[in-house]
């Protein structure tokens, strides 16, 4: 049989486990970057137009895979020059004080960046900059009259947001959003090059030692067609909810 | 008869730029005064009107509501910030503004943009709420109405459901800015005619407009704006009748 996986079903299910909470978590920070980035790039203030901007034109100027490197890599070599200058600075002060001062590690020397984390982070910021242009669109769409009047009847900033930015803007984000979110879903099969077992790991290693890497690719592939399909029904019933009325 | 206005407006300066459109405006409203500010278009009349609610900062002067000044701090660049937010959010839901366009909050109904600002800016309970507003409603003849979306409605029920929103925070004074200047004409009545009865009842009302009617029959104190300046005031039996300055009579005998 086609789908027979060989007592792997575990493996795939695992893997499809890990798959969704990179997706999930790295939606979060997305999410929240794309809103930092969407006001930022609205903003009065040029230092924070300015930083924005370099943002989300660099980051969809890169393809995904290389950026994915440079963060895996990049971000690992950063952060262990960053502790051993810190710890060298350190012991270099104390010494200067105290000549009996012994070498001692303040950050540790060694840090191993964990593929889920560093999947997680590059995804988030990768797509972050893809919705701080989706949200950056959305809020301009939204009628200044809807909030002047939200001010006019002594809403606070945060209240204007909540209340009248926030349900408005979601209808003109609601489709670049799903948008997002479905090619962020597919891009985790990124992660699997830096050493996460995720799904598409768990696949490749099965269908290597069982020789049948079609059935197991197949089978990612029906997994990935079944989270897409349930997104898509619920963004459409997020759609309906947001949707305003009108003659 | 010292007793303290409802409203105070003294030397209101408002800038644009280098343009400057308001060049020292004076205004007293008493409780119940109905008062119609008029003029040509760029006279400044919608700014004078949204510098009170502090939709636009005024470059100088002072606005006293119930006696309350509202603290204002300068800018390096000239401009004025209100010094303290809370007391600004504090006093425009006691002033309600009636706009133009409506801006009714197109994703609620119109007895959710009524109770809005009462539940969320003024703490009542949701229940009281609801009361008041269909109280509202029977008095803007929207009750009926009620469940339906802004954009649902005629541009003259939007602007009755949008009084009836300003009701709601039962507010000090009323701020109309051009109420009627969006709607077909054969929709103006119905709205002017909701704000005669509020006129009647007592309500403090600022009323920007154009229908020179309204001005003449329901207000009792006009304001004529021109070129940043109040040209002429008076009680409109006066000043309908024998305007002082040219630029009024012209105004009048354009607009009729």
């Amino acid at each position: 049989m086609l789908l027979d996986l060989q007592g792997y079903e575990s493996t795939i299910l695992s893997g499809a486990w890990v798959t969704l909470q990179v997706a999930l978590l790295s939606l979060f920070v997305a999410v929240v970057l794309g809103m930092l980035g969407a006001l930022a790039k609205l903003s009065s203030i040029t230092f924070l137009r300015w930083w924005a901007t370099l943002y989300t034109t660099v980051i969809r100027g890169i393809p995904d895979l290389i950026l994915m490197m440079l963060i895996f890599f990049g971000g690992q070599i950063f952060i262990n020059e960053f502790n051993v200058t810190i710890n060298d600075w350190l012991n270099e002060y104390f010494q200067g004080q105290d000549a009996a001062h012994e070498w001692v590690s303040y950050l540790p020397d060694y840090v191993d960046v964990s593929p889920f984390f560093a999947g997680v982070a590059t995804i988030g910021f990768i797509f972050g900059a893809y919705m701080a242009e989706t949200f950056r669109g959305a809020i301009i769409a939204v009628d200044k009259g809807q909030l002047e009047a939200a001010r006019a009847y002594g809403m606070s900033s945060w209240m204007v947001f909540r209340r009248v930015m926030f349900p408005q803007m979601m209808r003109h984000a609601l489709p670049g959003f799903g948008n997002n979110w479905l090619v962020l879903l597919k891009t985790t099969a990124l992660v699997s090059i830096i050493g996460l077992e995720d799904m598409v790991k768990a696949a490749g290693d099965a269908g290597g030692s069982t020789q049948m890497p079609f059935t197991f690719y197949f089978v990612v592939a029906l997994v990935f067609l079944v989270f897409t399909a349930i997104s898509t029904s619920l963004l459409s019933h997020a759609e309906k909810k947001y949707a305003i009325v009108s003659r | 008869m010292n007793a303290i206005p409802t409203l105070e407006v003294k030397a209101l300066h408002k800038k644009f730029g280098n343009n400057e459109v308001l060049k020292g405006i004076d205004l007293i409203a008493n409780q119940g005064d109905v008062i119609s500010i008029l003029g040509s278009s760029g006279s400044g009349k919608s700014t004078f009107l949204r510098c009170i609610n502090l939709l636009e900062m005024p470059n100088a002067g002072d606005v006293y509501v119930k006696g309350e000044l509202i603290q204002m701090k300068p800018l390096k660049n000239g401009e004025r910030i209100p010094a303290n937010q809370k007391q600004v959010e504090a006093i425009r839901a006691r002033l309600a503004m009636v706009f133009q366009g409506f801006n009714l909050w197109s994703h609620m109904t119109v007895l959710e943009n009524i109770i809005e600002a009462p539940v969320h800016v003024l703490g009542m309970p949701k229940k009281q709420a609801i009361e008041a507003a269909h109280e509202y409603l029977n008095k803007v003849g929207l009750y009926d109405r009620r469940e339906y979306y802004p954009g649902h409605l005629s541009g003259g029920q939007q602007q009755r459901a949008a009084i009836a929103r300003a009701l709601a925070v039962d507010p000090e004074v009323m701020l109309f800015d051009e109420p009627t200047s969006a709607l077909d004409p054969e929709l103006v009545g119905e709205v002017l005619t909701v704000m005669r009865n509020l006129a009647e009842e007592g309500r403090t009302m600022l009323v920007v407009t154009h229908e020179m009617a309204f001005a003449r029959d329901v207000s009792n104190k006009v304001m004529f704006l021109h070129q940043g300046l109040v040209e002429e005031q008076g009680a409109p039996e006066q000043i309908f009748t024998q305007p002082k300055s040219e630029r009024f009579k012209q105004f009048i005998s354009s607009v009729y």
